[in-house]
């Protein structure tokens, strides 16, 4: 190759110039796909290959490679790894899929066949893994105060925190304070179950409690709750700061009665999130609640339950009973995280304030 | 390189909106034809069918015809990449890839048409810096980062990226709104230059630099907002800043709307 | 944008205006409101400092109180509590090391990582640019739905549902890939590191695939028109334009995913026969143990130098996850200074 003149280049690029390209239609696919199912089954009925899944996968893979061979023949190159692409990406999310609906049919499926009254009103008191009936009244109640406690706790604490971070700090405190903000989405929470057990627990000599489940869970909501709010009030137009301070409102009262009203949608769904998150927690209370088979009405008088536990202690059963137990409450337990989510996502719709 | 550009009785939609409609014109080899008019009547969408970059937009289509050299772009089989690769793109705000090198950036339309051998891209590089006026300012800098030129440069490394793929037609989507006067000037001087290679169509805001730079003037506008978008009158430029052949087109170009 | 270019609401009006002549400014009211309310400020403004500094505590005090706790167990350990494989902190004799559960915890979630992520991307790309724009919130909504199944619910699901598919899927690799070296060892294939690390996978991908897609989604549309215009077909544009840009991101997003693989507990503690060795062969019931779960499994029958061990091991972890997020989040805000600078 040489070059004729400083302007006029030798033609570069390999492509033909002629804008008429030949492509693939939607029938041709449609006929690979069928030909590769054909193929498919004929693998499975000459080899040992078997099983429904094995015929997804491997169908799945002659086809692939098959639109790559065939595209890449009759569309060139970058259109078939154009098109490999796609598919993989699109695979991608059917394979993301595919737990998610598995988890949900199967809960359901074990979980409905103890959905009944007695699941609901009775406790485990006096009753072993082999016997029928019991239920998970004392780990709702359970979840319901250790979870209720920590969202009084973490709530004031993150919503301030927020407040410092976006409307007073400044320089390195602000900064450092976020940064630990997001160190602590990313404390484990078992590690938060042990940090109680030992300041609260063994260090203070408490005992364990619903309450000390409470103060785990308040580690784990509260940096959560800080990172929605700070999201949420980052977003008030700063116009409206200004319009209040320059009426000759103090900046607390502007913050209390102008900006918290503006991102309170925001900031309810972040704390609904929170409770979504928390009450699925199992490990810290174990470590901090340890578990009863009877209701405890006050998270403040020793062990006591909650559903996630409750779960954990009757799967670890060899009976079918209490396993069942075990589905049922996970399918509760699933249908209220699903009902919060559900509701934050319509709260937040209601917000004015956007990204 | 450059060749000729024939829409026929073409409008656009974004889903059911029509934003131009029937817009019929002529643009000829190596000349220079700007699109004026007020904001929203069109321009840019016409200009962004020239490319099939208008689709790009879910929702949004073509209907007529758009020939480049008696070939129609929107015609059956034919691939809207090898399109874009033919006819290349400079938009309103410089946009170099702010990963890549200097070097990386004039290079990239090359390297995916999968040109890989060194002294080729180097050859081209340069050659298209060179295009581009940009060759002295950045020759001893090319392995830095694009977005840490100056606006004018980024918009000329912009420009050298896109004939680096030796397009036949380039497309200006007002190049120069976002830049200085000095910057604007360098820029108008090098749409001179590249007339010799290129067909050129730039849409402007700048009545001044429509008069300055282009062969033909298109006058583009709206009769009210939410209809879509004609083509009023199309012609030497000389004679549309000094005697329209439209009410329209006088009105605005002395100012007294739009 | 925070209130930090306004001038700040002065307390004293003396100190407010230095240069100014001692004259009272009439014109200013000073009264006795005035002053509650410049009062209440700073209290609200302490309130909120001290709100933060707490939360600085709570960090600092968790470091504090596991290695209080942690230390008398340590000191009675008769094996070293870094390099030895044993774990019997409850006998007599205490004697335990950390490093089967490290090995462990690090490979079920390298592995976890290593599948999650390949279709945590594909995911975040779907519905960035693949999937029709109106459904991609949907979509979005859909994936983080797995982020919201409680982990206990994934260990019942692994074990009662999974754990029999990936048994013969186990078969299958070990019989005709058993020469791979991950794929060897004896052929008891359930409740092994394996369906651990499938279950971690589950978990993270969500995490990953979100914040994957936040990323994308904000690469500039010039830029990925800019590539468009120059010829790119649809994966090269993501090559090109949007890969390049959201990379900090993914790999912030990838550390913050290991993050939680490696803290994860119950579903491990349920789906995983543990033991105590340090072994690649992931197919293998009895194939490991990861720190996490072995809290959770060893807590209810722990003496008081067990729980010591517990805990000790537990500090390891936090040190191990405290490293990898305050990478994730420092690779995370360089990028958000980068992408402001656009």
């Amino acid at each position: 190759m040489t070059t004729t003149s400083a302007h006029r280049p030798p033609d570069v690029l390999p492509q033909a110039r002629d804008l008429q390209q030949p492509s693939l239609s939607r029938t041709a696919l449609a006929g690979l796909a069928v030909v590769v199912l054909l193929v498919t089954s004929g693998l499975f009925a000459v080899t040992d290959l078997a099983g429904r899944a094995g015929f997804v996968v491997v169908a799945t893979l002659l086809y692939v490679a098959a639109q790559t061979a065939v595209s890449r023949v009759v569309e060139g190159g970058r259109r078939s790894v154009d098109r490999l692409v796609t598919t993989a990406v699109i695979a991608s999310f059917l394979i993301a899929l595919a737990p998610l609906i598995s988890v949900l049919l199967y809960t359901a499926e074990q979980g409905l066949t103890r959905f009944d009254w007695d699941f609901f009103y009775r406790s485990l008191r006096s009753i072993g893994a082999r016997d029928p009936g019991g239920g998970a009244n004392h780990a709702i109640v359970g979840t319901l105060q250790q979870v209720g406690l920590a969202t009084l706790m973490s709530v004031p604490l993150g919503l301030l925190v927020a407040i410092y971070i976006v409307e007073y700090g400044r320089g390195r405190l602000a900064a450092t304070i976020r940064f630990f903000v997001d160190v602590m989405t990313g404390i484990p929470s078992i590690v938060a179950g042990l940090f109680v057990l030992s300041f609260w627990i063994l260090g203070l000599g408490f005992g364990y409690s619903g309450f000390a489940a409470a103060l785990a869970l308040t580690v784990l909501m509260l940096p959560v709750i800080v990172r929605s709010a700070e999201e949420m009030l980052k977003l008030v137009p700063n116009d409206l700061r200004e319009a209040s301070l320059a009426l000759g409102v103090p900046r607390w009262r502007t913050i209390l009665s102008i900006v918290l009203p503006t991102a309170l949608p925001g900031v309810v769904t972040g704390i609904m999130l929170a409770v979504a998150r928390v009450m699925g927690e199992t490990a810290p209370v174990l470590l901090t609640a340890f578990g009863t088979a009877s209701i405890v009405r006050s998270p403040f008088e020793g062990p006591q339950s909650s559903l996630p536990l409750f779960i954990y202690q009757e799967a670890a059963s060899p009976q079918g009973t209490a396993i069942s137990r075990a589905w049922t409450a996970a399918l509760t337990l699933i249908l209220v995280i699903m009902v919060l989510n559900l509701l934050a996502r319509l709260v937040t719709r209601r917000s004015t304030l956007k990204k | 390189m450059a060749k000729r550009i024939e829409s026929v009785g073409l409008s656009a939609y974004y889903g059911g909106f029509r934003a131009i409609e029937d817009v019929s014109v002529v643009i000829e080899p190596k000349t220079i034809t700007a699109l004026i008019g007020p904001s929203g009547c069109g321009k840019s969408t016409f200009l962004r069918t020239l490319n099939r970059l208008h689709e790009v937009v879910p929702g949004a289509r073509v209907t007529g015809q758009l020939l480049l050299d008696d070939e129609d772009i929107y015609g059956p089989g034919v691939d809207a990449t090898g399109v874009r690769r033919t006819i290349g793109m400079v938009f309103q705000r410089p946009n170099p890839f702010p990963t890549m090198s200097i070097y990386d950036n004039v290079a990239a339309g090359l390297r995916l048409n999968g040109v890989k051998r060194k002294g080729v891209l180097d050859d081209a590089v340069e050659r298209s810096l060179q295009g581009a006026n940009l060759w002295k300012e950045v020759k001893d800098r090319l392995t830095k980062p694009g977005a840490g030129l100056s606006g004018g440069q980024q918009q000329r490394l912009c420009i050298a990226r896109a004939i680096a793929v030796e397009p036949q037609v380039l497309l200006m989507d007002e190049p120069c709104s976002a830049l200085d006067p000095i910057s604007t000037l360098a820029i108008e001087d090098l749409m001179t230059e590249l007339k010799d290679r290129f067909t050129i169509v730039i849409v402007t805001h700048n009545m001044q630099q429509a008069a300055r730079v282009s062969d033909r003037t298109g006058f583009f506008t709206i009769e009210a907002t939410g209809e879509p978008g004609r083509l009023v009158e199309i012609d030497d430029t000389q004679k549309i800043f000094s005697n329209p052949g439209e009410k329209r087109t006088e009105d605005y170009i002395t100012g007294r709307f739009g | 944008m925070s209130l930090g270019s306004l001038p700040p609401v002065t307390t004293d009006p003396a100190s407010a205006r230095p240069g100014a002549p001692d004259q009272p400014v009439p014109s200013l009211p000073r009264t006795a409101g005035r002053t509650a309310e410049r009062r209440g400020d700073r209290a609200f403004r302490g309130l909120s400092l001290s709100a933060g500094l707490s939360l600085l505590g709570i960090i600092l005090a968790i470091a504090v109180f596991l290695v209080v706790k942690a230390i008398p167990a340590l000191q009675d350990n008769t094996a070293s509590f870094l390099t030895d494989r044993v774990w019997d902190p409850n006998n007599a004799q205490p004697a335990f090391g950390i490093v089967a559960l490290a090995f462990g915890t690090v490979l079920s979630s390298v592995l976890a990582l290593l599948m999650a992520l390949p279709v945590a991307l594909g995911v975040a790309l779907f519905i960035s640019h693949v999937a029709p724009r109106r459904l991609a919130g949907v979509l979005g909504y859909v994936i983080d739905l797995l982020a919201a199944v409680p982990s206990v619910v994934y260990g019942l699901w692994g074990i009662f549902f999974l754990n029999d598919k990936v048994v013969v899927a186990s078969a299958f690799l070990h019989e005709h890939a058993g020469w791979f070296p991950l794929f060897g060892g004896d052929d008891i294939f359930g409740r092994s590191i394996f369906l651990a690390s499938i279950v971690l996978a589950i978990m993270i991908l969500p995490i990953i695939a979100s914040l994957s897609r936040e990323v994308f989604l904000q690469v500039p549309v010039s830029q990925q028109e800019a590539a468009l215009a120059l010829g790119a077909t649809r994966w090269e544009m993501i090559r090109t334009a949007v890969l390049p840009f959201g990379k900090p991101g993914v790999i912030g997003a990838t550390m913050l995913g290991l993050g939680r693989a490696l803290g994860e507990t119950i579903a491990v503690a349920i789906v995983l026969s543990p033991a105590f060795v340090v072994s690649l062969d992931i197919l293998s019931t009895n194939s490991g143990n990861t720190i996490a779960a072995n809290v959770a499994l060893g807590f209810a029958e722990a003496s008081s130098t067990g729980r010591g061990a517990l805990i000790a091991s537990g500090l390891v972890l936090f040190a191990i996850t405290l490293v990898v997020n305050v990478i994730a989040r420092a690779i995370i805000y360089r990028r958000r200074e980068f992408a402001g600078a656009l």
